[in-house]
């Protein structure tokens, strides 16, 4: 489940970093960390796959829902780190103008 | 267990190797500006210095949210000596060897073929003219 949610989270962001073509909200860190998790954990995966067989395709619901959990939880560290970064590098200005302005 | 590592390495060599790639192309850059005088309109290629830091992108991004996984599990505490298995005795000692020989290597190894396929088809989009915008229909 984690790996399926980060590869969703890792095409949204790639089909909206095409589609808005804006370096100014530097979607590019988020959709690497997307993608950069999503290849590790489909070794993960591989190799869960080879040890459990068929198995592996119906886990247990406890199972499931401590996957998806930490899936989202994965998905919203991402994001707090994506908005540090947006914050930080300022590439509108938006924060500059908000601290200047009296 | 602390496959992460493995790629944490990589990522730290790649980051290191971008960033003096880096410094060279625009040491490079500025001397051809000063001998040719002024630019050129032909358009500008990514530098493999920017196409590294693709790399170094995908490995960081990779790492910090595996390393948050294991955090999840156990597996990583915030304090000495980081790696649950290293308190556990030899054979745990064993088995996360063993796993970040296997599953970590193949970790950094994939990364790094999709960023090799990423960097041939990004120099096949290069070299293809530009998109023409579409003609309004009369």
């Amino acid at each position: 489940m984690t790996l399926l949610i980060t590869v969703f989270a890792a095409v949204i962001t790639t089909a909206i970093w095409y589609k808005k073509s804006d370096e100014k909200m530097m979607l590019g860190p988020l959709c690497w960390m997307f993608w950069g998790a999503s290849i590790m954990w489909l070794v993960d995966a591989i190799f869960e796959y080879a040890e459990l067989k068929a198995e592996y395709f119906t886990p247990a619901l406890e199972d499931m829902i401590n996957d998806s959990f930490l899936g989202l939880s994965v998905i919203a560290l991402a994001l707090i780190i994506w908005v540090v970064i947006l914050l930080i590098k300022d590439p509108r200005g938006t924060v500059r103008a908000k601290l200047l302005k009296k | 267990m602390a496959c992460f590592v493995v790629p944490g390495t990589e990522a730290i060599v790649v980051t290191a190797a971008a960033v003096l790639l880096k410094k060279y192309e625009q040491n490079r850059a500025q001397m051809k500006l000063h001998s040719d005088g002024a630019s050129t309109e032909a358009p500008v290629r990514t530098g493999f210095a920017r196409k590294l830091f693709w790399l170094a992108d995908l490995l960081w991004g990779g790492v910090i949210l595996l390393a948050f996984e294991h955090l999840w599990h156990g597996e990583v505490v915030p304090f000495f000596p980081f790696l649950t298995a290293a308190t556990e005795g030899p054979e745990a000692v064993s088995e996360m060897l063993s796993e970040m020989v296997s599953v970590g290597v193949l970790m950094a190894v994939l990364v790094t073929v999709i960023w090799v396929a990423m960097v041939l088809v990004s120099a096949a989009i290069e070299k293809r003219p530009a998109p023409q915008k579409a003609e309004a229909s009369v």
